[in-house]
């Protein structure tokens, strides 16, 4: 049975429709990534799940609960937490209250906490205390993922963490990764960097204008199929 | 040495301009709500008070206290289901939205409590004074200044020392995203206005007291507190405190030279502060 998984899920921006009846699936303790182009679809996936994007209820279930029409803080205290595309810390708050902030109103039991998240990436102990935006771009994500895994969710959707990274910068931050498994949390990683997605992932879906194109286990899948999957049969 | 006692009465009037703006400052700097019945609700606290004291029979001093949560929840149902519904993209709506309130307020008033002035009762407190060197200042004067800067440092204390205050930093700045971590905007903005409105009883208790008021002064308390809080840099608390002690200076340096000057001489004070400074004193880095 998935944890998370969304069913004929579609999302508009006014007129515009950006998802086209999407189905993916999420198990526990399970990793998957969602891979795709510019405009695939991956971000608005992402924020319909989140709640930022509301649905019809059915459209998207957790731990057996029809979430679709929830909103996002009422998402995220279910256990859904999100690392958004573009870190988007908050620029009135320092590193250490960006990171409290994950845990507002609530108390929550786990492994993170300010000094898990700091032994984690232990250069925001030692910037705790700057503005989180006078960071680095790569240490800006650290923030950002931290925040999100201060509520200790039971899944994390992490939304293109590599964007705009300088390669070593990635790597660092993917370092992560495993260990945030470890603890217990289950994630959907949106990446338009295939081979990282692939690295993490326990399965994957690739997406083309709002639809999924293409699914299933890094081994699995050929490199001409993820290539047809992400630009289009005939491109 | 009657200038230093002019300057000196123009800050401590600064304090009673501060209490009117700082409920203005706060709303404005969480959710950049320019609220034009402000100055209506100010008055709308002097009344509460008002029918509180003759009712219950009980010191001004007292009835603050009994009318702050009630005040508190008058705004935190306001901005609930009123005032969130005209926040977005748009800034016309809520201006649209709370100058009818404004007019609803005064008109209300004015059904109930007529067009004569009132004041808030007086006690021996409200016409004391104290000697410093030469310079005497009267009790009230000085109270109001101090509750002006404790608001202020309550206010700040608010904002930087406590879960909420992270919270309204950081709804202030992305509303979405801080819904992603569990905030929900709607209930921070309610919470912002009811300790607004907190602050706009406690500026009611110093107006009822010091001035008579009626049901159409609203709209100049809310000029006075509008220039403060643009002389201070949209946002800034501290700079509001010093927006509302440059009016006050300005005014009272005014009516020294020439009685009729008084009101003149604070807006004038008000559009050189805009020449030389256009975001005003203090501005947040991201406004």
């Amino acid at each position: 049975m998935a944890l998370l998984q969304t069913q004929n899920l579609t999302a508009h921006y006014g007129d515009f429709q950006a998802l086209f009846g999407v189905d993916i699936e999420l198990g526990k303790a399970e990793t998957v990534a969602i891979i795709g182009a510019n405009g695939a679809g991956k971000t608005t996936l992402m924020r319909s799940i989140a709640g930022v994007l509301q649905n019809d209820p059915r459209a998207v279930s957790f731990d057996n609960k029809n979430i679709g029409a929830l909103a996002a803080d009422e998402i995220m205290a279910q256990g859904v937490a999100m690392v958004p595309e573009g870190r988007k810390l908050f620029p009135s708050l320092t590193v250490e209250e960006n990171l409290l902030i994950g845990t507002y109103g609530r108390k929550t039991d786990g492994h993170w906490n300010l000094k898990t998240v700091y032994d984690l990436f232990p250069i925001l102990a030692e910037r705790r205390h700057n503005p989180g935006t006078a960071l680095s771009g790569g240490q800006q994500q650290m923030v950002a993922i931290g925040r999100a895994l201060m509520s200790n969710p039971r899944v994390l959707l992490c939304d293109e963490i590599s964007l705009g990274l300088a390669p070593v910068v990635i790597k660092d931050i993917y370092k992560a990764i495993p260990q945030i498994k470890a603890a217990g949390a289950s994630m959907i990683v949106v990446e338009q960097d295939i081979a990282q997605a692939m690295a993490v992932a326990d399965r994957v879906y690739c997406m083309m204008e709002g639809r999924v194109t293409l699914s299933g286990t890094p081994d699995s899948l050929s490199r001409d199929d993820i290539h047809n999957a992400y630009f289009g049969a005939n491109h | 040495m009657i200038w230093v006692d002019t300057i000196i009465q123009g800050i401590l009037l600064g304090g009673l301009y501060a209490l009117f703006a700082a409920g203005l400052s706060l709303v404005f700097g969480i959710m950049r709500l320019v609220n034009l019945a402000h100055g209506d609700l100010i008055v709308m606290g002097a009344y509460l008070m008002l029918v509180l004291v003759t009712l219950l029979g009980l010191s001004p001093f007292l009835a603050v206290f009994i009318a702050m949560p009630l005040m508190f929840v008058l705004g935190w149902v306001l901005q609930k289901f009123l005032l969130n519904r005209t926040l977005g993209d748009d800034i016309l709506p809520p201006l649209l939205v709370t100058f009818g309130l404004s007019i609803a307020l005064q008109n209300a008033l004015l059904e109930g409590f007529s067009a004569d002035s009132q004041r808030l009762p007086t006690n021996a407190l409200t016409t004391a004074s104290v000697d410093v060197g030469p310079i005497t200042l009267g009790v009230m004067p000085l109270l109001t200044f101090a509750s002006a800067v404790l608001v202020i440092i309550g206010l700040n204390q608010l904002f930087y020392r406590t879960e909420l205050g992270r919270a309204f930093r950081a709804t202030s700045d992305d509303a979405t995203t801080a819904s992603l971590m569990g905030i929900k905007p709607a209930n921070i903005f309610a919470t912002a206005t009811g300790i607004a409105l907190v602050i706009v009883t406690i500026a009611a208790l110093y107006l009822g007291l010091r001035a008579n008021f009626d049901p159409n002064i609203g709209p100049a308390r809310l000029i006075y507190a509008f220039e403060a809080v643009i002389i201070g840099g949209l946002g800034s608390l501290w700079g509001t405190l010093l927006g509302g002690i440059i009016i006050g200076v300005a005014q009272t340096v005014g009516a020294a030279v020439n009685p009729e000057w008084q009101i003149l001489a604070g807006h004038v004070a008000f559009l050189v502060v805009l020449l030389v400074r256009p975001r005003g004193l203090f501005p947040r880095a991201n406004d």
